[in-house]
Formats: C-alpha cells, structure tokens, sequence
C-alpha cells in the first residue's frame, strides 16, 4: 500500500464518472437520433466502451481484478457480438438495399 | 498535476471524436472518428495502470471491430450521405432525453460515497502478470467457455452470411 501522502494526489474517481457518463449519453443520443442502422450499431459500442472503462476505473481504484476480468469478457462478448450483427446487417442490405431502420418496421408493433 | 492533465486532454479528444461520430455525414468518417475514440479509451486504461486491458482493447476494437466496420461500409458501398433523417422534433427530443440521462445519472452518483483503497497509479492489478494468474486461476472455466461462444458466433456469422439461405 502506497503510503498517505502519495494517496493524496490522483485523480478522483468522480472525474471518470462523468466522463463515462457522458459517452454513454451520446451513444443514447446517437441511437435515438440516427436512421442508418450502422451508426446505430456504432453508437451502441460507444455505450459498451464507456461501461468498460468505468468498470475498470472502479477496479483500479479498489484494487480488485475481478473488474478487468469483467472487461475483458466484456470485450469477449463485444466481439462476437459484432461478428453476428454486422453480417446481419449486410443479410439485410441484400434483401432491401437500403440499411434504414424505418424501412424495418415490420416487427414494430 | 501531469496526470490530470493527461486526462483532460484524452477526455476532451475521446468525447469530441465521439460526438464528430454522431456529427459527420458519411458513415466512414464515423467509423474514423469512432476508432479515435477508441484510442483514446485505450489512453485511459494506460492511464488506470491497467495495461493488459489497453493493448487488448487496442487489438480488439481498433483492429479487429474498426476493421469489420470498414470492410462492411466499403464492400456494400454504403458511404453515401444518406438523406434519411429523423424529424427535428424527434431529434430534439432525442438530446434532451439524452442530456437528462446524463444529468441524472451524474446527480445520483455525485451522493454515492465511493470508497477508494488504492492510487490508481500504483496499482499492481492491471499488470499482465497479476490478471494472467486471477484469469486462469479463479475464472478458468468462463475463461475456456468464452470459446465456446466464438465458436458459436463464428458458425453464426457464416450461417447468415451465406447467400442461398432466403
């Protein structure tokens, strides 16, 4: 344990919040005002990224890998994740040529 | 104080590149942008000590997911200014919406009293040493089950990618 002195100087964890808070929000907002479905899918890996790294802020500053191990099969998922969705995406861009959300309605309501 | 800076510095490029995602009108600047973005998401792990996160994020986002996305925008010839837009009233609704998010969540977690045991700058956890031994010593099994899940996805993608399934 690093001794008082040098524990008082570091960033404090408030700032990471409001950082990653606000990353998540412009992914929320970029999923609510876009129409292309790939800036949509952009704008949620924003989302994903900005819980990341919160997740690792709180494990670092509490000493705690379990943190960075949830990140990492975090990233795990995020990948795969990707893998299917964009080959969804193009499964849909070859049966209507187009990748507007609002042209996929059919299972709205 | 350097480090924050540091932090200040990579904050404002990681936020500006991702509202520039949301900004720009072609998707490939988007895909652009979002890779700086995730740069400087790779720039804080540095930040936090936690090094075996920040080289595989810089592997798995800006090499491998970045590169999807090219490939997908550029094969389908999607880079086109797409005129289709949402209308003002929704987009408007939309950022308030957002910016209330935003808000709330900050004036809920400014009362939360966070208990902080360690320097962030001296923590040892993030060595690719320490994380190697938790990784495969308490979380062996999800560890060999993520494999499983690739494989999954891997089938996954090429099922659906293939052409004569409709």
């Amino acid at each position: 344990m690093p001794d008082i002195t040098n524990n008082m100087q570091f960033i404090p964890l408030s700032y990471y919040i409001a950082f990653c808070t606000a990353l998540f929000a412009i992914g929320v907002i970029g999923v609510l005002v876009k129409r292309n479905a790939l800036i949509i899918f952009m704008s949620v890996e924003l989302m994903l990224n900005s819980a990341n790294l919160l997740l690792a802020a709180f494990s670092a500053y509490r000493n705690d890998p379990a943190g960075q191990i949830f990140v990492f099969f975090i990233m795990v998922v995020a990948a795969a994740e990707v893998a299917i969705g964009l080959a969804l995406l193009v499964m849909i861009y070859r049966s209507t040529h187009t990748i507007d959300i609002n042209v996929l309605n059919k299972l709205k309501w | 104080m350097f480090s924050e800076y540091l932090f200040f510095i990579i904050s404002i490029a990681a936020i500006y590149s991702a509202l520039m995602v949301l900004i720009s009108k072609k998707p490939i600047h988007s895909v652009l942008y979002l890779t700086l973005c995730f740069f400087a998401i790779a720039g804080h792990y540095i930040l936090l000590n936690a090094q075996f996160l920040a080289v595989v994020h810089i592997i798995v986002y800006a090499g491998a997911i970045m590169v999807l996305f090219l490939f997908t925008v550029m094969l389908l010839n999607l880079n086109i200014e797409n005129d289709f837009k949402k209308p003002r009233l929704i987009k408007f609704a939309a950022v308030i919406s957002g910016s209330i998010f935003f808000l709330l969540m900050i004036a809920v977690l400014k009362s939360y009293d966070i208990a902080i045991v360690q320097n962030p700058a001296l923590t040892q956890i993030g060595l690719v040493k320490n994380l190697g031994n938790v990784l495969f010593k308490d979380y062996l099994l999800p560890f060999e089950i993520t494999s499983i899940l690739f494989l999954a996805a891997m089938v996954g993608a090429v099922m659906i990618g293939k052409k004569d399934i409709y």
